[in-house]
């Protein structure tokens, strides 16, 4: 082989990324220290090999094992936060690039990092402790982090006697542990970094029983092609290219799936289809691009396309919602605060979040799941947020790239988490947050006329009558009714309803789960405002959902939240409104309630009205009954 | 081992390093290309022709030039950029220049401090960059291993350790505050190698100074000074023709040849393949004292 054919053959060596965690006692620098010096070793004898390679070669170098160690001491000495180190090194069949990390618990954030570019994961096991927890750690987060190829080495095994019955009892104990993980393909590998068995030459003397690969052979051959997703065309657009005004390039890296010239795409979030015209590189065009690409595509029909936007496929859509629920990793000294919004960075798209809710946190320990409110420095749960803008994504688990986020503070500006998408639970499904944080409202001292005065000029107590019930139970007649009845007794009430907030002050929001809670959200904040100001509110609104009316009141106020609800069986209704009933049995409305959606009755409602005996003047007779007993109005 | 759809480490790191300069270009308001003349600028130079083509390159290129630069250097910068469209800044700390800074007689770490450090820091708030592109490369040096592809720096320039993002995936934060800036290291993930053989298979032009010659030479403590401009030479030194080249390319008085007869990237790749000694090492300025990079990248150096 002549220097031109290596070059070529180097250029052409596939990547493989990994990451390898744990402390300085536990063998890991002696593992780096051993793959990088032998093989640099194996280099030089292959360039031995090349003519004219006539430079003295050091052939017996002493493995500099302080060059691995050194940093990490000086780190300590210094208090710097201990970190991830890349280190690099190649073989003739590859190249590699390690992703170093410190293996305490203290350390997750960091171990997190290293993950998430991962090809595999190397899990570090000492052969006389057996499996701790530091490697049970290491593993759940290299599993979390979707890192698809895990190596367990169990090392030091020259301390055990190179014992198999050792071996293959941590093997056992690992297994157990690791079923409850998500990890694609798991190998075990006893060692000696030490003394260089298993590692880069394999150790017929001191192991005859183990007959695998060593973890050389097996980092230069595991097959890693298949991890990428080549089925979901997704193309993030990061940068448009305007050189001249006949050229309009959107540039940005395939994030998984193939684009292929000619193909018929589709651009989120307009949905409006093209097709590609060409794929446009410095060394000329394309007839494809595939995952990992960087190039620029030009389109057939001009089209208004900004950064943020993804070009797919019209046939193979992601996700594109503004509720969603992901695993995270918190890596701020300063805790999450459940009450304050972030920004993500979410392919190139940055927006704004709030949480929802925190359903649990896990213990990395443990893998239990334990309650919280707050996640800290480190730990790891599971969070529902709501976004301003829509996102596109996948699921983690389905697609890296579009599945990933992360969490960045409003004011210093630091990333603070980063997340994994989950797709458990569709974004219906998922809980939603209305209450608002305890402040607001401190403009109250400095009003002239309190709600205490305006409501003694109605002689009434400002409260909010909350009827939910099933579409067409009537509940609107009864507001207006009961809007009638205290108007004629000089009391002062407004009635909201779906109707008239959805043609003015909601008029951009849809019918989907989240943006039916957030009508119900300004519903309830116009209803605070209006009994601010001395005002009865009279809502009527479906609001099937237990959960969201449970928050209410903390909108609104407890006292002041008065649950009212209008019984009616489906069959009533249907015949008030038979127009609309046999529209949503038929399909052409969906998710409507009481038919193709859930309705939670009121677990204890203040009053109950049962329709299906009670007319509309008797129904709304009996709330203003209920009023004046409970002294919410005065004669 | 390439099969059909994968990308081998070469197209894998281009298609990395473009990322990184289109995310640079579209979330920052006033980037900045740090263009040193050297082997690695050369490279980062055709991956941001790479990354907005057919466009040009939408921010400047800066030279921090001290003035010591070889005479080969500036002929190549100012040839080289005309040919390929660039638009390129030339800043220079002309105080301290007008005032004789030079190593004979402040030393080099003095220097470099205000001809470099200070240039660059004084020249990125002076023209209100927010974004400075920077060639380093992870593996040249111990304490580079942990550096982000973003480093942040803060109101003065200043590196804080302590105080690095964590950088996730390919998702790059880029918010900072009025006033911030960083750095971005493109080619963080490539090796030497890599840049070589980059530059060998695109046919990338680079300063002839990276292959051997006989050039003018002192030798002094068993390094070979090169006599690009007035050395001052001691009493028992005389120059001697040497076939020489050099390895890293920074200033004359301060960096050091090689003894080499590789005049081609091959045999450059070849020699380096076959020597132990790591690439900096020819760069006076790193003996200067122990751990002296840490603390001239706190200072604002790259």
């Amino acid at each position: 082989m002549n220097i031109e054919e290596f070059l070529k053959n180097d250029a052409e060596k596939d990547l493989l990324r990994f990451s390898t965690a744990g402390s300085v006692d536990d063998g890991k620098s002696t593992l780096i220290g051993r793959l990088l010096h032998d093989s640099k070793q194996i280099y030089e004898d292959q360039l031995a090999s090349v003519k004219k390679a006539s430079g003295k070669i050091n052939a017996d170098l002493e493995i500099d094992f302080a060059l691995v160690t050194d940093g990490l001491k000086a780190e300590r000495e210094q208090g710097i936060t201990i970190d991830v180190a890349y280190r690099y090194f190649s073989t003739p069949k590859r190249k590699f690039i390690i992703a170093d990390t410190p293996g305490h618990e203290q350390y997750t954030r960091n171990m997190a990092t290293g993950a998430s570019t991962a090809n595999l994961a190397i899990v570090l096991i000492d052969a006389r402790n057996g499996v701790l927890t530091q490697s049970k750690r290491h593993a759940f987060i290299s599993s979390l982090l979707g890192i698809p190829h895990m190596v367990v080495a169990i090392n030091k095994m020259d301390i055990v006697n190179y014992s198999e019955e050792v071996f293959e009892r941590i093997k056992k104990e690992f297994s157990e542990f690791a079923s409850k993980l998500n990890i694609r393909d798991l190998h075990f590998i006893p060692m000696s970094a030490l003394n260089g068995d298993n590692v880069v030459e394999p150790s017929p003397g001191n192991m005859p029983w183990y007959k695998g690969q060593c973890l050389m052979e097996l980092l230069e051959n595991i097959y890693i092609g298949s991890d990428r997703n080549l089925i979901d065309l997704r193309f993030p657009v990061q940068y448009v290219i305007r050189p001249t005004q006949d050229f309009r390039g959107y540039s940005g890296r395939v994030a998984s799936g193939i684009i292929r010239k000619g193909d018929e795409i589709m651009v989120m979030p307009s949905m409006k289809k093209n097709r590609v015209k060409s794929i446009i590189t410095f060394d000329g065009e394309l007839n494809e691009a595939v995952v990992g690409e960087s190039v620029t595509i030009a389109l057939e029909k001009e089209v208004d396309i900004s950064r943020g936007d993804m070009i797919v496929h019209p046939n193979n859509l992601p996700s594109c919602e503004n509720h969603f629920e992901a695993m995270v990793v918190w890596m701020s000294e300063v805790p999450l605060d459940p009450a304050k919004s972030y920004h993500i960075k979410h392919t190139s798209n940055m927006t704004s979040i709030s949480i929802d809710e925190i359903r649990y946190k896990i213990d990395v320990n443990t893998m239990h799941r334990l309650n919280t409110d707050s996640l800290t420095l480190n730990e790891i749960g599971r969070v529902v947020f709501s976004s301003r803008k829509k996102i596109f994504f996948d699921p983690y688990s389905k697609n890296k790239a579009v599945g990933s986020f992360i969490i960045i503070d409003k004011i210093s500006n630091n990333t603070i988490a980063a997340g994994m998408i989950l797709d458990r639970l569709s974004a219906d499904k998922l809980p939603k947050k209305i209450s608002r944080p305890a402040e607001a409202s401190n403009y109250k001292n400095y009003r002239m006329v309190s709600t205490e005065e305006k409501s003694a000029r109605y002689s009434q107590s400002p409260v909010t009558l909350w009827l939910t019930g099933l579409v067409s139970s009537g509940k609107r007649e009864i507001a207006w009714k009961i809007e009638k009845e205290l108007f004629d007794k000089g009391h002062s009430a407004i009635v909201m309803d779906a109707s008239t907030i959805r043609s003015g002050i909601c008029r951009e929001l849809e019918f989907t789960q989240s943006d039916r809670t957030e009508n119900i959200r300004r519903a309830a904040e116009i209803s605070r405002m209006l009994n601010d100001n001395g005002l009865v509110s009279v809502c009527a609104f479906v609001s099937p959902d237990e959960s969201v009316r449970k928050q209410l009141s903390s909108i609104i106020g407890q006292e002041r939240f008065i649950e009212i609800y209008v019984k009616a069986s489906l069959e009533s209704c249907k015949k008030r409104n038979p127009a609309i009933y046999e529209k949503a049995l038929s399909g052409e409305i969906e998710n409507f309630t009481g038919v193709s959606a859930p309705y939670d009755e009121p677990v204890s409602p203040a009053l109950t009205l049962n329709m299906n005996s009670m007319t509309v003047d008797e129904a709304a007779a009996s709330v203003i009954d209920y009023m004046t007993k409970n002294s919410f109005i005065r004669n | 081992m390439s099969g059909k759809y994968n990308l081998n480490h070469l197209k894998q790191l281009e298609s990395e390093s473009i990322h990184i300069m289109r995310e640079v270009a579209s979330e920052f308001e006033r980037p900045v290309m740090l263009y040193s003349i050297g082997k690695d600028s050369s490279v980062m130079l055709r991956l941001a022709e790479k990354a907005f083509y057919p466009g040009k390159i939408p921010f400047p290129l800066m030279h921090v030039d001290t003035g010591f630069k070889f005479k080969e250097m500036y002929e190549f910068r100012d040839t080289y950029i005309k040919e390929i469209g660039a638009e390129l800044i030339i800043y220079r700390n002309e105080k301290s220049i007008s005032e004789k800074m030079n190593p004979y007689d402040y030393g080099t770490q003095k220097c470099c401090s205000f001809l470099k450090t200070q240039a660059l820091v004084d020249s990125i708030r002076a023209m209100k960059f927010d974004v400075a592109f920077g060639g380093a490369r992870r593996d040249e040096e111990k304490s580079r291993a942990k550096e982000r592809i973003y480093s942040f720096r803060d109101e003065s320039g200043q590196w804080d350790p302590k105080n690095q993002r964590p950088e996730l995936w390919d998702i790059y934060n880029g918010k900072i505050n009025k006033g911030q800036s960083i750095r971005v290291f493109p080619l963080s993930n490539w090796t030497e190698l890599d840049v070589w053989n980059y530059i060998y298979l695109e046919k990338i032009p680079i300063v002839p100074l990276y292959f051997a010659k006989e050039r003018e030479m002192v030798v002094r403590d068993g390094q070979l000074i090169p006599c690009d401009g007035p050395v001052p030479l001691g009493k028992n030194e005389k120059t001697t023709k040497i076939m020489s080249r050099f390895r890293t390319l920074g200033c004359y008085p301060c960096t050091g040849a090689i003894k080499s007869t590789a005049a081609t990237v091959p045999d450059i790749i070849q020699e380096m393949m076959t020597v132990t000694i790591s690439e900096r090492s020819t760069r006076i300025i790193d003996h200067d004292a122990e751990g002296s990079m840490e603390d001239k990248k706190k200072e604002g150096y790259f």
